[in-house]
């Protein structure tokens, strides 16, 4: 039909897989998020790091070319789960400071202009709305994270051989496992922080700050207490420990590992039942 | 698409409590109508009936049906026949008309590329064409009602709810969003449901009016059943002598009453011819001033329904 026409006609064709639609927000939001150029560039400069962890890798298992431009070969350099570590250490790091930047814009502006009407009166359920906005950052973080991680490990594999790989599988259990349970902590926090908070700022803010208050907070429990189970609320030291334990390496957080995971579904629960608190079409009032 | 004469909402001993408070009390009713009015005064809870409807609030007894479909138990079914134009404000301000229209469309199932001709389209129907690359946010009040129009038929829907779809609309905006009103229930077989507090949008558009105060149903009218009931009462003024007109009219099977000097109330059969009342003054050399139909307005509708 010719739009000039302004005549108006039902729809009666194909419709898409109710399964899929959730996928429809995170197209919108990149399209949204991607006209920062600042948001652009941080995300291409979050693969620096894996690029010069493959040419690390490269040149470690291919010594000969130390010797081609006579360096001694250095002997203390090992690709081994402490190389990975430093490596979800470091895009780690990265994909929280991603989320400061995209987490706000996630929700808030969604009940900054009371648009969640308008999403609810579709066949579209709460549930598929914050798995739709909660797979904006999974998919962008998973890119800079457990995807390049897993390649690392491809890498290494391809240059050490299948011998190394058999050897420690658990790396890349590790890589995947671990860097999966920190985007969806990361997620979680962020859609309930932007879904608490219309301001944007505020809730860049608070996604940035609830880790140093977690800290700070586990910091005083310990002091007073004398104790260590403090540290069950500091969710950088939870993290820390998870990954060191998938890495087989010792933590030295104070936290057994049961403890880090039981810490780790404590702060999935809360998120979520923040996120069931005010993720609704119409808000009661009592 | 044809919608039949089908059950639109059927309410079956509907209550609806919020925070402690019973809302909607024990509501029962079954409209058919192809527009339907909503009318009472703030606090009637007229937005909760639609909000119940729509599947965002669960009712405490009895049950909310729309085309049949309960609205708890299938609820997705439902919302996939709906289209809802809410009140307030209810779209993402930064994004532009076409971008947010299209993204609903996709939410409600249709695939990109047709959400996306079908946005063009409904933005271009409601009047928005030239103004459709625009972000939302910029948009002046009435144009801010089209864009929310347009998002509520983007996906074809059987039935439209329109919150208020007249507020802070000029006049000639108002009057178009009527005939538009008027052209989705003729032209695109929708069914439609008004909530508005203006009775004469209200009665312009609308065949069936239920009217809520307190929770409660308190009168439900099928407009079209009695303006045709209507036309068989009859004011009529007249010039002359009148003396026996009456005698005259009621040989013809009508009833009259004097109303005063020269005016008359009559009831007529269903079956009258009205040449034979021309003839009649005709014959009498009697000159008719005036004469139509009484019909209690919606006005006066309204007003017995809250006095009682």
């Amino acid at each position: 039909m010719a739009v000039y026409k302004r005549t108006y006609t039902g729809y009666s064709g194909a419709l898409t897989p109710p399964g899929s639609r959730f996928l429809v927000l995170p197209r919108y939001s990149y399209e949204r998020l991607f006209k920062s150029r600042f948001l652009t560039a941080f995300l291409v400069a979050c693969f620096f790091f894996p690029l010069l962890c493959i040419g690390y890798i490269y040149l470690l298992n291919n010594l000969t070319v130390f010797q081609s431009i006579g360096l001694p070969t250095p002997s203390f350099l090992k690709i081994d789960n402490k190389f990975f570590l430093v490596f979800m250490n470091f895009q780690g790091a990265l994909a929280y400071i991603l989320t400061a930047l995209i987490g706000p814009n996630l929700i808030a502006p969604d009940l900054a202009n009371n648009a969640l009407p308008t999403y609810f009166s579709r066949p579209f359920s709460r549930t598929e709305y914050v798995i739709g906005k909660i797979s904006v950052l999974f998919i962008l973080l998973s890119i800079i994270t457990w995807v390049p991680g897993a390649l690392l490990f491809v890498v290494q594999v391809s240059q050490a051989g299948w011998d190394w790989g058999t050897a420690n599988w658990f790396i890349l259990r590790a890589i995947l496992l671990g860097h999966i349970t920190w985007i969806l902590l990361l997620s979680l926090i962020s859609v309930a922080m932007s879904a608490w908070v219309k301001w944007k700022v505020v809730a860049g803010a608070l996604i940035l700050g609830i880790f140093g208050i977690g800290a700070g907070l586990a910091q005083i429990i310990n002091s007073i207490l004398r104790t260590d189970y403090g540290s069950i609320i500091d969710i950088s030291r939870i993290m820390y420990t998870i990954w060191s334990d998938q890495l087989g390496l010792e933590a030295n957080t104070g936290l057994e590992s049961f403890e880090a995971w039981l810490g780790f579904v404590a702060v999935c629960i809360v998120c979520l039942l923040m996120v069931e608190r005010k993720i609704r079409p119409k808000e009661i009032v009592r | 698409m044809s919608t039949g004469n089908s059950t639109v909402i059927q309410l079956e001993n509907l209550s609806v409590t919020l925070g402690g408070r019973l809302i909607l009390d024990h509501l029962s009713v079954e409209l058919k109508g192809r527009t339907i009015g909503l009318l009472g005064p703030n606090g009637a809870g007229k937005s909760t009936l639609i909000n119940t409807l729509l599947g965002f609030y669960a009712p405490s007894t009895g049950t909310a049906r729309v085309f049949g479909h309960e609205v708890r138990a299938e609820t997705r079914i439902v919302r996939s026949l709906i289209g809802y134009m809410p009140e307030n404000d209810s779209f993402i301000a930064d994004m532009n008309a076409v971008t947010f229209i299209r993204m609903m469309g996709e939410l409600s199932g249709l695939p990109p590329e047709t959400a996306l001709e079908r946005a063009h389209e409904c933005l271009f129907y409601v009047g928005l064409g030239e103004a459709r690359y625009r972000k939302l946010g910029t948009y002046s009040l009435g144009m801010k009602q089209l864009a929310k129009l347009a998002q509520a038929i983007v996906h074809g829907p059987k039935l439209v709810i329109l919150d208020e779809p007249t507020n802070g609309l000029d006049p000639p905006a108002r009057r178009r969003m009527l005939k538009m009103i008027r052209e989705m229930r003729d032209n695109a077989g929708m069914r439609i449901v008004l909530c508005s507090h203006l009775l004469r949008d209200v009665e312009d558009t609308c065949e069936e009016v239920v009217i809520l105060k307190a929770g409660k149903i308190v009168h439900y009218a099928d407009l079209e059943a009695e303006r045709s009931a209507n036309k068989r009462f009859v004011e009529l003024e007249m010039v002359g002598d009148d003396e026996g007109f009456a005698s005259a009219m009621e040989s013809l099977g009508a009833t009259c009453a004097m109303a005063g000097k020269g005016r008359w109330k009559m009831v007529v059969p269903a079956e009258f011819n009205f040449r034979d009342l021309y003839q009649l003054a005709s014959d009498r050399d009697l000159e008719l001033r005036r004469l139509n139909y009484r019909k209690d307005t919606l006005e006066d509708i309204f007003l017995k329904a809250m006095a009682q």
